[in-house]
């Protein structure tokens, strides 16, 4: 051994030292892999916070009221209960639809995009953001299938034979869209449950014998972490990964085609596909930091979500609403400069209309607010953090209400001009939806397993099989230099970072 | 009772992290077993090379799926819109310049059934789901999902013996190691 130690340090003498900038560690304070297992299934096995309770009854009160009364309301009516008038016939139902689908994107994001660019920090946080996807696709799913009018006529938009001989028209983008919203829905329950299957069966392995074990055993579909598993089981993975990515850029811009393709002033654009996934996107982050942030100190998730993946996920954030703010002014820009009359009037009702406020709120909570994550002082505070995911909250729904609502109320023909409201059955399905939406997800907290168990531990440094051998040989050209690591630098003073950055090879118990 | 009869399984070994999981499984594949597994509580990227696996066939499967996805959707846009019932809606025709129309369907269905065929060919492949596995009467194998790295070989393969295998797993690292038997 002794011959080719010397023989690397003389190569060593000749070529300068090159510095290398560590990556940041994504898993803190060098947790064990039990530690991972431990902490994540104790937030499904131990008995839940009050606070939890305290969110769950009204959520799920909420829901009941909401979703369950607004909805039997509406059906034992009929669909003039809400405010959707002749003109304005999508109303609020199109807006909250729009609204939550957008909400879903950013989960098939993080990931599908994020895995195939081995963004290694989304394995915290893919799984919450999946289910949150899947949520969110389930709220905004009631939203047309009731807005149809005559619900138990859904069947109709499924391509089977009827009794009319009338086939639906494979040409509109309304058919488009069924396709695209159901196959999300499917391939993003898959995605999930996949990625849940190793997980369930740890829960498993740590049930006592009885019902929960037989539940979580049934679920995990008996599972053992095998090689011979592991090697389909990632091939699956990617290829999910890479037909979730598609898919993704599919849907919201096919829900922009529901307007891009009518001849209206105002949605008649090419610039409205690219512009609306941008938009879920920036949406759908938001909502994960909305949740995840309270979750994490809830649950004491803070070594697994660490301020290196709020931060990333405010740069999303910044990027995307730089994207939508730029969306916005092209579209008036090329209002003005394709002399269109109409379309130049339609922004010109949408700015100083009687829906000004609309359009404001929009242009403030999507463009302004998030411009203040340029600064890393605000991208490390987590109140500003949860401020600014509330504004662009608001904020994208506001624009769905600019773009379906104002559009609508100036039509071609001044004798369909109206100025819209929506009914108080509007308002209680959007509020009972938001109920189920947290219903669900408190629920998944409750009984799922809410960060990737087997991703966390594969992204730590040790995972890698030839870990230990770059331990014992180390690079002799390269010198490793420390990354910015907020938590590090905030506990300089009690300990050195230097010795915190050194990884730790404690690997069992 | 003590005339339940037992089968063997094999031998299971512990290793103590994933680099001397890695370096055993080297050694098992170089030593001409065909029947055993590695076990870790996350996929080890670079173990196929190192146990031998091929790469997955899944791919090709997901394939034949995708395409049999684009073929539906086209034949059911197609024979609906243009050859049995042709509906000029809209102003659009109904002859073969409707293609370009059906794109999006066609692009969804195609996602759609590769979507079902990585989930039902990943189950055949690993073939699961099943209730039980002789491995689960281990005590020690629970730490597989946990923080445990194993190695599984099998008595049915043709180089397995009660003693040689076992000396092999603990000249190349193993610990714990323990004859894995199920009640037959």
């Amino acid at each position: 051994m002794a011959s080719p130690t010397q023989h690397t340090s003389e190569v060593s003498h000749a070529r300068p030292i090159l510095p290398v900038l560590e990556r940041e560690k994504l898993i803190l304070s060098g947790r064990s892999y039990h530690w991972i297992t431990a902490r994540i299934c104790g937030v499904l096995e131990n008995q839940q916070p009050v606070l939890w309770w305290l969110l769950f009854i009204p959520s799920a009160i909420i829901a009941a009221i909401g979703v369950g009364g607004g909805l039997f309301y509406l059906v034992s009516t009929g669909v003039g209960v809400w405010g959707n008038t002749n003109r304005v016939m999508w109303g609020w139902p199109i807006v909250n639809f729009v609204f939550w689908i957008g909400i879903g994107h950013a989960g098939t994001l993080i990931s599908a995009i994020l895995f195939l660019t081995r963004q290694n920090w989304r394995t915290s946080i893919n799984r919450a953001a999946e289910a949150m996807t899947i949520f969110a696709v389930m709220c905004a799913g009631i939203f047309p299938a009731f807005h149809i009018g005559r619900v138990w006529m859904a069947w109709f938009l499924a391509p089977v034979p009827n009794a009319n001989a009338i086939w639906q028209n494979f040409k509109s983008p309304l058919l488009w869209d069924v396709f695209a919203v159901s196959t999300y829905f499917t391939v993003s329950l898959i995605f999930w449950f996949l990625g849940m299957v190793p997980d369930l069966a740890t829960i498993r392995d740590r049930c006592q014998p009885g019902i929960r074990k037989i539940i979580y055993g049934i679920l995990s579909l008996g599972w053992r972490g095998g090689n011979r598993q592991w090697s389909h089981y990632e091939m699956a993975y990617l290829l999910l990964a890479a037909l979730s990515t598609p898919l993704v850029l599919s849907v919201h811009s096919v829900v922009s085609f529901d307007f891009a393709t009518s001849v209206v002033p105002g949605w008649h654009t090419t610039i409205f596909p690219p512009y609306f996934v941008a938009g879920a996107i920036f949406g759908g982050f938001a909502m994960v930091l909305t949740i995840m942030v309270p979750a994490r100190f809830i649950y004491g998730l803070q070594d697994m979500i660490t301020m290196k993946h709020i931060d990333n996920m405010a740069k999303i954030i910044l990027l995307t609403g730089t994207i939508v703010g730029y969306a916005y002014l092209m579209e008036l820009f090329v209002a003005f400069y394709s002399g269109a009359i109409y379309e130049m009037d339609a922004f010109k009702f949408r700015i100083a209309g009687p829906y000004w406020w609309a359009y404001a709120a929009m242009m403030t909570c999507n463009v302004i607010a998030p411009q203040v994550f340029w600064a890393r002082a605000c991208r490390e505070n987590l109140w500003v953090v949860m401020i600014v995911s509330m504004f662009v909250n608001v904020g994208m729904w506001f624009e769905r209400f600019v773009i379906i609502v104002t559009t609508l109320a100036r039509s071609w023909l001044p004798g369909d001009w109206k100025t819209y409201a929506p009914s108080g059955a509007d308002q209680i399905l959007f509020v009972g939806t938001i109920g189920m939406f947290l219903t669900l997800f408190l629920l998944f907290l409750r009984f799922l397993p809410c960060i990737n168990i087997a991703e966390v531990k594969w992204a730590k440094r040790e995972s890698d099989p030839h870990y230990e051998d770059h331990i014992e040989h180390p690079d002799p050209g390269v010198i490793k230099e420390p990354a910015y690591q907020h938590e590090l630098a905030q506990h300089s003073a009690q300990q050195s970072p230097i010795g915190n950055l050194e990884p730790q090879l404690s690997i069992s118990k | 009772m003590s005339n339940t009869r037992q089968r063997v399984y094999g031998y299971l070994a512990e290793f103590k992290s994933a680099s001397a999981l890695y370096k055993a499984a080297e050694k098992v594949r170089d030593a001409g077993f065909k029947q055993w597994d590695c076990y870790s509580p996350y996929p080890i990227h670079g173990l196929d090379g190192a146990m031998g696996i091929k790469r997955s066939i899944l791919p090709w499967l997901v394939f034949c799926g995708g395409i049999t996805g684009t073929c539906t959707a086209f034949t059911l846009a197609y024979s609906t819109q243009v050859v049995i019932y042709p509906t000029v809606v809209q102003g659009k025709p109904a002859n073969i310049f409707t293609i370009p129309a059906f794109f999006p369907i066609m692009f969804e269905l195609t996602i759609l059934f590769s979507g079902f065929t990585v989930l039902f060919g990943l189950l055949s492949l690993i073939r699961l789901p099943r209730l039980n596995h002789p491995l689960f009467a281990s005590d020690q194998f629970k730490r597989a999902t946990d923080d445990g790295f194993f190695i599984a070989i099998e008595a049915r393969d043709g180089n397995f013996s009660s003693t040689g295998t076992r000396d092999l797993l603990a000249d190349i690292g193993g610990s714990n190691i323990e004859l894995v038997v199920e009640e037959a």
